[in-house]
């Protein structure tokens, strides 16, 4: 792993005793030595801490940026106030999407993390389409992820107007003698909150957090099974560059007036979609059974019709029950279908469930 | 009793013609967290090489093959209602199947305890 890009925390991870592996080109922990469950648990139950240093962080400034970076999303931008973000996608000239990413407006312009994979290309297509603007990737920066119900308290002891903010709002403050900027979002379905810190002070950040008795590290496997819960996508895995918003059932996330007015890439077929459907659909499965169904399992209807694929799937710890995502025909979307995925050449049966698997904690 | 471990990471106790088989400590911790084993039935015919089982971690599927050829004459029907054990007790009472051997010359090759720790020290 000599060519992989190591984050400000590489060290502490090591010496947490870390499983380092390679993810998009970078040294992460996929579990500590108390193993993917139990860091589930912690940030269901209390909190866990995690590095997400490995997402990319960009800050975009020049004139009327939110009007500008429209064209590339399909959210509603101009409409959110400083210090309030939003989730969104960043959509091709088909209706794909490049990447998903969280725009957080600024006081100066927006704030913007991509996943560590769109790093590169995200910044390039940000540059190509933003040429008055200044986008520049805050290569200096780390990003930690504190999620779970006792995060609040963590934080807010360190800096108590934490407690002010409220789920998908952001703010610059002094936590623990260190300049960050705090949001209150995440990827777990808990209420939680990411930090972004200069690389210099994230170590000590880290083991301020760390030092609180409801704070204990997780890595990349938990991260993924507790998003898995939640419901929410994975890019390159769910979505990718072929599927649209509308398909992976992000529908919601198309701002009214963007609706009405159009004006971003893949315009065409999102509306369309919008207001006669897509002819596939991002779906929640339950497995019968024990046994989980992963990523490439083809799913079946009733008649034994190939309908899909699921694009994520594993054991929900919380729900201790296999879960999964798949795209499946339109007709097969309503909760409570019944279905089956093909695991090791058998068919086991599968209903369509409603997402998230398990229900979202946000402080509203 | 004569312990005997594999390059795919499982030890086998042989005793007679039957041998006991499951997954080795450093497998189990390998594969973190088992949230789900399939184990073949009494009677399945497995070949040395051959799949014979599968666990799963909250992260991938991995299978476990047959360490030898023969008749699968018991499976550990525990491990399929608490998967969680062969992270507990892997080289224990986490066996996964009894085997009766067809060839016991097939063990010839296979590694004691020590080979196997000398093996591990190879792999890290």
């Amino acid at each position: 792993m000599t060519d992989l890009s190591t984050t400000p925390l590489d060290a502490l991870h090591r010496e947490l005793g870390g499983r380092m592996v390679d993810f998009a080109g970078w040294a992460m922990p996929v579990q500590f030595p108390t193993g993917i469950i139990k860091e589930h648990g912690q940030a269901r139950e209390r909190a866990a801490l995690f590095d997400v240093s490995h997402m990319g962080q960009v800050l975009i400034e020049g004139p009327e940026a939110a009007a500008a970076i429209e064209r590339l999303v399909p959210a509603d931008i101009q409409g959110l106030a400083p210090g309030r973000a939003r989730y969104t996608q960043l959509t091709n000239e088909s209706g794909g999407m490049i990447d998903d990413l969280i725009v957080t407006a600024t006081e100066t312009g927006l704030f913007v993390v991509v996943n560590a994979g769109g790093r590169e290309g995200d910044l390039a297509h940000l540059e190509a389409h933003l040429p008055d603007h200044d986008v520049r990737l805050l290569a200096d920066r780390a990003l930690l992820a504190l999620q779970g119900p006792a995060a609040v308290d963590v934080l807010a002891g360190l800096a108590p107007e934490v407690d002010e903010l409220a789920f998908m709002e952001s703010r610059e403050l002094v936590l623990s003698g260190l300049d960050v900027r705090v949001s209150r979002l995440g990827y777990t379905g808990e209420d939680g909150f990411e930090i972004s810190v200069h690389a210099d002070h994230a170590q000590k950040l880290a083991r301020t957090l760390l030092a609180n008795e409801n704070v204990a590290p997780a890595g990349l496997g938990a991260r993924d099974s507790l998003r898995l819960e939640a419901g929410l996508c994975l890019y390159g895995h769910d979505i990718d560059e072929t599927t649209s918003p509308v398909e992976a059932s992000l529908a919601w996330t198309i701002g009214k007036r963007r609706r009405a007015e159009g004006g971003f890439f893949g315009e065409e077929r999102i509306l369309r979609e919008l207001k006669d459907g897509p002819s596939r659909r991002l779906v929640g499965l339950r497995p019968e059974g024990r046994a989980p169904a992963r990523e490439g399992a083809a799913i079946q209807d009733e008649a034994g019709n190939r309908v899909g694929r699921v694009t994520s799937g594993g054991f929900g710890p919380t729900i201790q029950a296999p879960v999964a995502m798949g795209y499946v025909e339109n007709r097969l979307r309503e909760p409570g279908t019944r279905l089956a995925i093909e695991l090791r050449g058998k068919p086991v049966p599968a209903e369509v469930s409603k997402l998230p698997f398990v229900p979202h904690r946000y402080h509203r | 009793m004569a312990r005997y471990f594999t390059k795919d990471h499982e030890w086998l106790d042989v005793a007679g013609d039957i041998a006991t088989v499951g997954i080795t400590d450093h497998a189990q911790e390998q594969l973190g967290d088992v949230v789900f084993v399939e184990l073949p039935g009494p009677g399945t015919e497995v070949t040395k090489g051959g799949e014979a089982a599968v666990v799963e971690s909250v992260k991938a599927a991995s299978d476990v093959y047959a360490p030898a050829t023969g008749k699968v004459t018991e499976s550990n029907s525990a491990l399929e209602d608490n998967p969680a054990m062969v992270n507990e007790d892997a080289e224990g009472g986490a066996w996964f199947f009894k085997l009766e051997l067809a060839d016991k010359s097939e063990l010839e090759g296979l590694m004691d305890a020590e080979a196997y720790q000398a093996f591990l020290e190879t792999i890290e």
